[in-house]
Formats: structure tokens, C-alpha cells, sequence
């Protein structure tokens, strides 16, 4: 059984201005020891599913939380305050973005690590205080039974992401939530606190959820990784899958603005075009057609599920989902052309773009509207998260959807 | 921390210095009634304002005046006579200056004990009636000026409900002692000039407190300790209310200082004896050494309080380093 299973989580936030859909329809799955990567842009609800998993979303107040989140076998959204409260910093433990805010600037660190023990534990303040320094010990930080009375505005961004990391781990958690940990630090830090997060996870043996918009984070940490959009998951697939071969265009968008070393030399970056959707009033059909270069008249109408994507040569068995109404051999061709640095604009002039066909699978239980034809020309009527993909409406490329797919 | 408090204490110096002659080129230059009329009494002869004026050194330049004074003051630590009292400032001050202090310093508790858990519970039950119950009467309190409430709570509790004594016609305070000789008179005689005096303080307070606590709440430590399991009790108390209640410190330490010696209002509708109703009537009778005194030492009053905060300050937040 995973430790960690959210199924079809919805997080709604009511403002005056409307219902904010922060998170809405999300699920994963995280088993024991693994590590998730949730990339995304500020305001995709990476942070708020993850929060509310805590039960941190509950003191909003505002909140309506829909779905599941089942840990250990436990109902979370059902759990009362109490319990949720034993859960926190004992089962799940979190580490979050500026670690200079996340400190109380008025305690020692020392009292802050013990209070997160006894908070949960029936131990004296001496055994909390050497267990405290044991922590800091691992963590990296050198003479920890000096340190530990030192205030949290007395180390630096680095050493005090330390003392965050510390204190999540000091009741050795099943699953650590990590909401943008290298964030705020410096760029020669972050490697060091990563590092930190690998080595811990692997002694420890602790899941982890590894929030962070820089995919080049989650590919040093994570095994799978989840791509949000507008409170959705897009993309779901292992880390090999989502570098190699992504089938969503913000996935590809968002591997397209950072830099790579085994790109072609001189290659620009290619930013994203516009800015995240609101989440009160949504796009209408897929929430990223208003920005993707992609787009056709059916991707504005039709709101696309997460279906199996026809994977790629990568030993099968991995689960590879997408959301994008694209057919899949273009989805394919277009990341081929991509890949080899071109731009959306030169893509789209070597690639053709159907007019009208769209995923069938993506569909799901949504009837096609009269006109469109849906791939194979069969109007989809079941739901796609129990149907594996039949190979033969999907991909018509399977192998080919390498550097050199063909280019009309 | 040392090198600091000198430094501010020198600073005091010449703020008081400033201060004093500011006292004195105001005294001057606006029109006042003449020291010396008002203390001859009704149709006085020119003789007698003459040497009226000879004794009280009204005859010398002002700021041969003004020398005159300050040298007594630094060298002798004297203030001078009365022009209308012929008593000592500095016995004026001092005999008034207990009672001052009484009033300031128990309507402060007053008040912080009032406005501080008001605050809180408005902050954590944001919204609810309480909150509006709470807030309402803030408003109302801060609205309500200190002679009115005190009138109407004379009227009420003294009056027609006859539970408070009140202070019995002029110089009647100093009698009865201080709050610590003689406390069973005292503080039954203070109660409703406690209360009064700290109404719209214990509003302000409250407000004040609800905000800041509203504000960390949504710290980002606030989350962290919520994370580490940390029950709610002790999220609100030791870790919110830590930090929104220490400005508190602040204000607190202005709104005494100005107390000390400006509680003009409720000192006169109660009838007790303190530095601010001196102060006011040294104004009206035009008697400036007794004037002097008094803007002096609620001047001092207000800067050592200033500073006395800033030096608390150092112990309550640990990044604060003078």
C-alpha cells in the first residue's frame, strides 16, 4: 500500500472576489522511501495541495476540501484537528521556502527543536536537547551543542535551512514535504542543501515531496515528478520520461527556459508567453490553451483528462500520464522538432497541426462536440483512468519519437 | 548596551536644555497676563507691582532670566518659586508627583489588563460576535472623551449608586496619604478615575494588539509551528502573541510618560491633585518657574521612558543589539 495516496484532491478557496480553484483535481501517489518531484509555477497550487496534505488549510478557515488523501492507511481529510496535529511534525514533517521567516526570530534554535519534540514525544528538556544536537550534528552543523543557543537571525540563509531540515526530521517522519527548499538560498548553497536532502532521505529512509518550480531540482532529488497546471496535474511521469520525452507543451515550455548542457550551442531560451490563468475564472476547455502555441479551436471547448501517454522505449511498467487534447504522434513530432532548438514559431511551420483531430483518450468521459473528429474517428465514451491506452488509436509513431521523427 | 545609554542620556540633556528655553521664548512672546498684576491682588498701586517685580526678577531682560534659571537649576537642582504660590517649585512637584504617578501607573494596569486579553480574543475569533462586541465597545470607548465618561461615572457610581467616594473639595488628596500609606482610602478614591482614564487607552490597546496578532498569524513561524505539531494553545500564545504584543512595550512606555504629567482631563473632573492640573492653572495665573517645572519634568518623564523602552527592548527581541 503507498504511504501517501491523493485522489482526486480539490482545494477551494472562498474570496470575495469568487472561488479561488487553487487546487483542483489532483492526484498522486507517493509509496514509502520514494521521492515525488510537484514542479510548477507560483500560483499552479503545488504549495496548497501539499499544505492541505499537513491539514495546514484547515486554519484558512475558507477552505472547501474535496477528495481523498489517505496516509498509512489513514483518512486524512477526515482526521479531527487533534489528530492531524499528532500527524504533523511526527508522520509528516514540512520544510519550507525562506527558512529565515520560518524561524521564530525571538527563540533559540534549541527551543525551537526541543519544542518540536516534546510537541510529541514525553521527554525530559535535557534528552531533547541532546537529541537536538545529534540532529544538528547531521545536518551538517558544525559544533551543534555550542549553536543550539544561538538565534535564528545568527546563521546564515544556508545553515539555517539546515536547522529547518533538523527540525522536520527530529521525530524521523515517513514523509517529508519540502515546499521550495533551495529557493531562497544562494545558488552555491542550494546544491549543498539538495545534497543534504538526498543523503537524509536515503539514511533515513523518509518519502519526500519535493515542491519547487526548477525542474533542475527535482531532477537531482526525485524519482517521479508531476507537472501542474492551474491547480491540475498535466504530466505525471518518472524523471527519465519527463526529460526525455514530455508530451505536455508547458512541460515542454518549461524545459525550453532553462538552460541545458547537451543542447545545441548558442540555443536561446524560450520563455513562456503570457502569465498564469486566474484561478477564479478559469480558461475555458484545456487551462493552458490561452498560452500555448499549440492551440486549436477544440483545445478552447474540450477540458482534457490525464491519460496514459503511449510511452516511449523506457522498459514499460512506468506510469506516464498526460493532459493535452494534441494527438499523440503530434505531440511527438512537435518535441522531436523542439528538441532540436527550434522555436514554437519554425515547429509549427515544420509541423503540422491537425486542424480538428484530437486525443481521444484525453476526452475522457466528455462527448466530442459535433464536428470534431477524435483521432481514430471514434467518438470516446469511457472513463480514461481505467482503460489502458490501445496502441493503435494513440500512437501511430510509437519508436519514432526520437530527434529524428519525420518533419512534413 | 553602556556607550549607548550614555550617549542617549546626553542627548537627553540637551533636549531638556532646548526645551527649557523653547518654554521660555513661548512665555515671552505670546501675550500672558502680567506675573506681577496677578499677584498684587485688585487695584494695586505702582509701588507695589514695582516691588513685586524687583523680588520675582521680572525687572531683568528675559534671557538674563533665562541664565538665572538654568544656573540655579544645574548648580542648586532648583527650580525656582512660585510667582503665585510663594512655595517652592520643586516641593510642588514633588508633593504632586506620587499622586500623578498613582493615577498613571494603575490605570495602565488597568487598562492592560483589559485591553491585552481583549485583543487576543478578538484576534483569534476573528469575525465572530465576540470580535464585533469587542471591537464595537473600542470604538465607542476611544470615541467617548475622558471629562464626559468621567461626568457620567461620577453621576452614576458616585452620585446615584453611591459605591465610589470621591475626593472632597481642593487639596483634599494629599491628606489622605499615599496609595501606600494609607491604601484603604486611596484606591477606593481612584477606582473610577482608573477606569475612566484607562477606557480609551484600553481600547486603542486592544485594537492595536488584534491587528498585530492578526498579522503574525500569518508569519510564515506561525506555519512552521503549526507543522511541527504544536498544539493551538501554544501557537497563539507562545509563539504569536510573543511577537504582536512586544510593540506593545512601545506605546506603552510613551502613554505613561505623557500621563505622568497630562492627565490634565481626568485629574480635574476627579479632583486629585497631580502635575497636570499645576500645570494648568501656572498657566492661567501666568506663573512660569512653575510652568517651567512642570513642561521640564514631563519632558524628562517622556525621555526616560523612551529610553527605558528601548533598553527592554533589547531584552525582549535578541536581534535588537545597541
Amino acid at each position: 500500500m503507498a504511504l501517501l495516496e491523493v485522489n482526486d484532491l480539490k482545494v477551494h478557496f472562498r474570496t470575495d472576489d469568487g472561488i479561488v480553484k487553487a487546487v483542483d483535481g489532483v492526484s498522486y501517489t507517493v509509496e514509502s522511501g520514494q521521492a515525488l518531484g510537484i514542479v510548477g509555477e507560483s500560483g499552479s497550487g503545488k504549495s496548497v495541495s501539499s499544505l492541505t496534505v499537513m491539514g495546514l488549510t484547515r486554519f484558512a478557515g475558507n477552505a472547501i476540501i474535496e477528495g481523498s488523501i489517505v496516509f498509512d492507511g489513514k483518512d486524512l481529510l477526515a482526521a479531527s484537528d487533534e489528530d492531524m496535529r499528532t500527524l504533523r511534525g511526527n508522520d509528516i514533517a514540512m520544510i519550507f521556502q525562506d527558512p529565515l521567516s520560518s524561524l521564530h526570530p525571538f527563540y533559540k534554535i534549541g527551543d525551537q527543536l526541543v519544542e518540536a519534540i516534546q510537541a510529541h514525544r514525553d521527554v525530559s528538556k535535557a534528552q531533547a536537547l541532546d537529541r537536538s544536537v545529534e540532529m544538528l550534528g547531521l545536518v551538517g552543523i558544525p559544533e551543534p551543542r555550542r549553536r543550539i543557543d544561538s538565534y535564528p537571525h545568527e546563521f546564515s540563509g544556508g545553515m539555517r535551512q539546515r536547522v529547518m531540515i533538523a527540525m522536520a526530521l527530529i521525530n524521523d517522519p515517513k514523509l517529508l514535504i519540502a515546499d521550495e527548499p533551495t529557493t531562497a538560498l544562494d545558488v552555491t548553497v542550494q546544491a549543498q542543501i539538495l545534497d543534504l536532502i538526498q543523503r537524509l532521505q536515503k539514511e533515513l529512509d523518509t518519502a519526500i515531496v519535493m515542491i519547487t518550480h526548477d525542474l533542475g531540482v527535482v531532477a537531482e532529488v526525485t524519482d517521479d515528478i508531476g507537472v501542474m497546471y492551474a491547480g491540475r496535474i498535466v504530466e505525471y511521469a518518472d524523471k527519465e520520461a519527463i526529460f526525455a520525452a514530455p508530451e505536455h507543451p508547458y512541460t515542454w515550455g518549461l524545459l525550453k527556459s532553462i538552460p541545458r548542457l547537451d543542447s545545441p550551442r548558442g540555443e536561446e531560451l524560450v520563455p513562456i508567453p503570457g502569465r498564469p490563468p486566474s484561478l477564479i475564472l478559469k480558461p475555458s476547455g484545456c487551462a493552458f490553451h490561452p498560452r500555448c502555441p499549440y492551440v486549436r479551436e477544440a483545445h478552447t471547448k474540450i477540458d482534457p483528462q490525464l491519460a496514459p501517454a503511449a510511452d516511449v522505449g523506457n522498459g514499460g511498467g512506468h506510469r506516464h500520464e498526460v493532459a493535452c487534447l494534441l494527438p499523440g504522434q503530434t505531440r511527438r513530432a512537435l518535441w522531436a522538432a523542439l528538441r532540436t532548438g527550434q522555436v514554437p514559431d519554425q515547429v509549427l511551420e515544420n509541423v503540422d497541426v491537425p486542424e480538428t483531430a484530437i486525443d481521444r483518450e484525453a476526452v475522457g468521459e466528455v462527448l466530442a462536440p459535433a464536428g470534431t473528429e477524435v483521432a481514430d474517428g471514434v467518438v470516446a465514451a469511457e472513463p480514461v483512468a481505467t482503460e489502458p491506452a490501445p496502441p493503435a488509436v494513440t500512437d501511430g509513431l510509437s519508436q519514432d519519437a526520437g530527434p529524428d521523427a519525420p518533419r512534413r | 548596551m553602556i556607550p549607548f545609554i550614555i550617549r542617549r542620556l546626553l542627548w537627553m540633556v540637551v533636549l531638556l536644555l532646548v526645551i527649557s528655553f523653547l518654554t521660555y521664548i513661548i512665555f515671552y512672546t505670546l501675550p500672558a497676563a502680567d506675573p506681577a498684576a496677578l499677584r498684587a491682588g485688585r487695584q494695586p498701586s505702582p509701588e507695589l507691582l514695582a516691588s513685586i517685580r524687583q523680588t520675582l526678577g521680572l525687572d531683568d531682560p528675559w534671557y538674563i532670566q533665562y541664565f538665572k534659571y538654568l544656573k540655579r537649576l544645574v548648580l542648586h537642582f532648583d527650580f525656582g518659586y512660585s510667582y503665585q504660590n510663594n512655595i517652592s517649585v520643586k516641593q510642588q512637584i514633588f508633593d504632586r508627583l506620587p499622586v500623578s504617578a498613582t493615577l498613571a501607573f494603575g490605570a495602565a494596569v488597568v487598562w492592560l489588563l483589559i485591553g491585552i486579553p481583549v485583543g487576543i480574543i478578538s484576534a483569534i475569533r476573528r469575525g465572530t460576535w465576540m470580535d464585533r462586541v469587542a471591537m464595537g465597545g473600542a470604538l465607542v470607548a476611544i470615541s467617548a472623551p475622558v471629562y464626559w465618561l468621567g461626568l457620567v461615572s461620577l453621576y452614576l457610581f458616585s452620585k446615584d449608586l453611591g459605591k465610589f467616594p470621591i475626593f472632597e473639595g481642593q487639596g483634599a488628596y494629599p491628606s489622605t496619604g499615599s496609595i501606600f500609606t494609607n491604601p484603604q482610602e486611596v484606591i477606593p478614591a481612584l477606582i473610577m478615575p482608573w477606569f475612566v482614564l484607562a477606557a480609551s487607552f484600553a481600547a486603542v490597546y486592544a485594537r492595536f494588539l488584534r491587528g498585530n496578532l492578526l498579522e503574525v498569524m500569518s508569519e510564515d513561524y506561525i506555519r512552521t509551528a503549526r507543522s511541527k505539531g504544536l498544539r493551538e494553545r501554544r501557537v497563539v500564545f507562545k509563539h504569536g502573541v510573543r511577537s504582536a504584543i512586544t510593540p506593545i512595550v512601545t506605546i506603552l512606555g510613551l502613554d505613561l510618560g505623557i500621563l505622568l504629567t497630562q492627565a490634565i482631563l481626568t485629574e480635574t473632573v476627579f479632583n486629585i491633585p497631580g502635575i497636570g492640573r499645576l500645570a494648568f492653572d501656572a498657566i492661567q495665573k501666568s506663573d512660569l518657574p512653575t510652568v517651567q517645572g512642570t513642561v521640564l519634568v514631563g519632558a524628562f518623564a517622556i525621555i526616560f521612558l523612551n529610553l527605558l523602552v528601548d533598553i527592554v527592548y533589547a531584552f525582549l527581541d535578541p536581534r535588537v543589539r545597541y
